[in-house]
């Protein structure tokens, strides 16, 4: 570990590859997060399952792969899966846990979360997987900074996405609805807005924005069925740090998480790299509530 | 008469908006205090102040003469200054007679020496404090079944079972049957006279606070506007003009 | 129920517990495991039942009991009962110091915040525990060897893990007839009315927990010994089982009742090693619908059920009297 610590005090430009592609990599678990906020936020729900949609949405890519689909092309593919299957899982169980208390809605969907990774191991088989998008990779500053076209291709999309999303939210009749229910559920409801249906639809979305997520893992990364709960942990990360209201620190916290994730696979080595991201996860929530807690506040 | 409670100059803003603005109010032994003031003056948001359910911006808060406006709720709980809630609360889940029962003084001595039994003056007591607020036939409901109104004794009993010396009570006559409020005034009086207990108590309802405040505090936009005996606050025609007019 | 029926019915179910492994000598294990799954749900409502605290990560102090124990045992070179003995007793003790110093942090953490560091920390501990050389990383550890040619290490187990679930439940049913234990259940009612009221929330919810993890400490050492094996994500912290198991038993039960955890593990782990096998690789696929159904449509288990149908059977009152 101190060793590792060295080399990088040595070769400063070491730190910088490791940090640029973990930006590039944290840009994936932004997405991830903007759909937790956007549950968290309309319907009350913090979805433990939301690693599992991830992970779907990486099979999903890999299976169009195999029917011909360029890798690429895959994304929208991923995404749009994954909106079916999170309204079909909306409509089958999580509109019964939206106004139930947290207990509820958190062993449910932790519930769903082993039912997804079981299936998904029953179908797809427990092997790591990963899909080749033939994109070359850039060398920059001599080649001391080697970074895959794919993690650029994943920081792009997340940008795009964050920014779609902002102004759906912001333009769209749907959107508006979103927000309206975020705010105040009854009073949409007497204002005519069906929030059955906002429920359904972002929680779809949500979904759907895992999906693109999980297509840009298993093309820049790998997956197997077992590595969604990581993933969860660091929308919930994200989340914590940035807020629920706000798109632009939902990309810097989880750009943020992508680049100290790397560092610190690097120096505590890789085997440590997942218990790092649950450390840091505690860490930060009881830092959070500490320095709250001095201002006579609760985190809420 | 000593003063109890010294709250001076005390402000407190949510985000730009000024709940209080430089307040000072201040409690003596053994009185019975009155706030009062049109909805969204403060009023609540100087009792959280007060007994440290947030941050002031300015300001001290002292209570038997030393400052407590960092503290947080329970170091200030068991300095000996308690709070009823407007929306009441009690203990949903458990006996009327439970929540009598860890109330009581030595429940917040520390959390090994709740490892003991219950005494039975303990039992005593609370069920003469169940009594004393009339009731002492539910003491064995679940106290979540009770009406509002009897959870809002139950509370008011709880409250007296840990021997405060200082008592803030967020409208104790809210939602309460009307038929029963001279009762409930009988019982704060007997409660100041006999346990001294010292009140201070937030009313909407002016009769009740004229009949029931020896000093009168009036808030309006978060500051005060006046104070005094019940009839000096009453003839105060800024308080006449805080509640009839435009505020 | 009359006193003599209530205890008529626990002497038959001490007669037929302390009998069962004579009985059904093949399937000794399954009935420690048994008594396993009833430490379990017992521990795990001291906060998710009694305090309202619901941690989906206790399987901590399981897994670092088993290792504490396990390292006792390799380094201090005892005789195998003795080393035992001491390992367990250490197990419980570092378990529980680990809560309180854990805690001081993690319970001031409230709902949803305090549920998922809870469940970071169980994986954690995993991901540590399986990169760590010193208890054997990945690969595991292996607590020493029951004494060759002595006879009945299965009925030791059994008697061992059965005392344990006893003393569990004991000691638990002792905590809640005092004023601590009202205490757990206000903070569960209304933990800001408690501390308005002057409770010692902290320290409150600090010894609750530790509590727990004395009794779930003591049994990973134990189970470490019975299994022969400590995995370090499959075992030891094996939060995809056993962390689970333990709310779902619980809630199965009816959450914060003393019967509940216990009527909820032997249901399940009966259920469980009945159907089991039979559902090959959907095991796993079945747990998670039940988890599903279980607290979607039966959240209150089944002495909640029967509490809100008959409150008569449980004391309650529902009528005034003077």
């Amino acid at each position: 570990m101190l060793d590792n610590l060295q080399l990088l005090f040595s070769y400063p430009v070491l730190g910088a590859d490791l940090i640029a592609n973990g930006l590039m990599i944290g840009s994936i678990f932004a997405l991830a997060a903007f759909g937790m906020a956007l549950v968290w936020g309309v319907l009350g729900i913090i979805n433990i399952a939301q690693g599992e949609f991830v992970m779907l949405g990486g099979f999903v890519a890999l299976t169009a792969a195999e029917f011909g689909v360029p890798p690429l092309a895959t994304i929208p593919i991923a995404a749009a899966g994954l909106f079916v299957i999170g309204w079909g899982l909306y409509r089958l169980v999580i509109f019964r846990i939206v106004d139930r208390d947290l207990f509820v809605s958190l062993l449910a969907t932790f519930g769903l979360s082993i039912v997804l990774q079981q299936l998904s191991n029953e179908v797809f088989g427990a092997d790591v997987q990963t899909l080749e998008t033939g994109l070359g990779t850039l060398y920059l500053l001599d080649g001391q900074i080697v970074l895959p076209e794919i993690k650029l291709v994943a920081f792009g999309t997340a940008l795009i996405v964050g920014l779609l999303l902002w102004a759906f939210l912001k333009r769209a009749r749907l959107g508006q609805a979103i927000r309206a229910t975020a705010q105040n559920a009854r009073a949409a409801r007497i204002l005519g807005i069906d929030t059955d249906r906002v429920y359904a639809a972002t929680f779809a979305l949500n979904a759907a924005l895992c999906g693109a997520a999980g297509s840009l893992v298993v093309m820049a990364w790998t997956i197997h069925p077992y590595i969604g709960l990581p993933y969860t942990v660091r929308s919930f990360l994200v989340v914590v740090v940035a807020g629920l209201g706000n798109i632009i620190a939902v990309i810097a916290a989880g750009l943020g998480l992508g680049a100290l994730e790397n560092l610190a696979g690097f120096i505590l080595g890789t085997e440590y790299q997942i218990a790092f991201v649950f450390v840091a996860m505690v860490v930060i929530l009881v830092v959070r509530n500490w320095v709250l807690r001095r201002k006579r506040e609760y985190l809420k | 008469m000593s003063v109890l409670l010294e709250v001076q100059g005390v402000t407190k803003t949510f985000g730009g908006v000024v709940a209080n603005q430089s307040v000072s109010i201040e409690v003596r032994a053994g009185e019975i205090a009155g706030l009062i003031g049109p909805n969204g003056s403060g009023k609540t948001t100087l009792f959280n102040s007060i007994v440290g359910a947030h941050a002031i911006d300015e300001g001290s808060i002292k209570f038997e003469g030393e400052e407590i406006s960092t503290f947080r709720v329970p170091v200030i709980a068991r300095k000996g200054m308690l709070r009823t809630f407007q929306q009441t609360r009690i203990y949903g889940e458990m006996t009327a007679l439970e929540n009598m029962r860890i109330s009581a003084p030595e429940a917040r001595v520390s959390a090994l020496s709740l490892l003991g039994g219950f005494s039975s003056k303990t039992d005593t007591r609370g069920e003469e404090l169940l009594e004393f607020v009339g009731l002492a036939s539910k003491r064995f409901l679940r106290a979540g079944a009770l009406s509002f109104g009897q959870q809002k004794l139950l509370e008011f009993a709880m409250a007296l079972m840990s021997e405060p010396k200082l008592l803030l009570l967020d409208e104790p006559t809210a939602g309460i049957n009307p038929t029963l409020i001279n009762g409930l005034i009988d019982r704060l009086k007997q409660a100041n006279k006999e346990l001294g207990v010292t009140l201070l108590v937030i009313e909407h309802n002016m009769r009740v606070i004229m009949n029931l405040a020896e000093r009168i505090t009036c808030l309006a936009h978060g500051e005060v506007l006046a104070s005094g005996t019940p009839d000096e606050v009453r003839n105060d025609p800024r308080v006449v003009d805080a509640y009839l007019g435009a505020g | 129920m009359t006193s003599v029926q209530k205890y008529g019915l626990m002497g038959f179910g001490l007669v037929v517990s302390l009998g069962a492994p004579f009985l059904a000598p093949q399937f000794a294990t399954q009935l420690t495991m048994l008594w396993l799954m009833v430490v379990f749900a017992l521990t795990w409502d001291v906060l998710g039942g009694q305090m309202g605290y619901n941690s989906f990560g206790n399987i901590l102090f399981f897994g670092i009991g088993a290792y504490a124990c396990a390292i006792i045992q390799r380094d201090l070179g005892f005789d195998y009962f003795v080393g035992l003995a001491v390992g367990l007793g250490i197990a419980g003790v570092f378990s529980a110091l680990v809560a309180v110093v854990l805690g001081v942090g993690m319970l001031g953490l409230r709902g949803h915040y305090f549920a998922i560091g809870t469940l970071g920390l169980g994986i954690a501990a995993g991901e540590i525990a399986g990169g760590w050389d010193y208890v054997g990383a990945g690969s595991g550890m292996v607590p020493p060897l029951y004494p060759t040619g002595l006879e009945g290490r299965e009925f030791f187990f059994y008697f061992a893990m059965f005392a344990l679930a006893v003393i569990t439940f004991a000691a638990l049913r002792a905590l809640y007839q005092t004023r601590f234990g009202l205490a757990l259940n206000a903070i569960r009612d209304d933990e800001d009315k408690a501390e308005a009221m002057g409770l010692h929330t902290t320290q409150i919810k600090s010894v609750a927990w530790a509590v727990a993890a004395v009794f779930l400490g003591v049994a990973g050492g134990l189970t470490g010994n019975l299994l022969g094996f400590i995995d370090p994500r499959d075992i030891a912290f094996a939060g995809a089982t056993f962390g689970v198991w333990m709310v779902l038993m619980a809630v199965l039960g009816g959450k914060g009742t003393l019967w509940g955890p216990v009527i909820g593990a032997v249901v399940f782990h009966v259920t469980q090693e009945l159907f089991w096998t039979y559902l090959l690789g959907w095991q796993r696929v079945a747990l998670g619908l039940l988890i599903i159904a279980i607290v979607v449509f039966f959240p209150n288990g089944i002495l909640g059920t029967l509490r809100e149908r008959f409150p008569e059977w449980f004391g309650e009152r529902m009528e005034e009297r003077s």
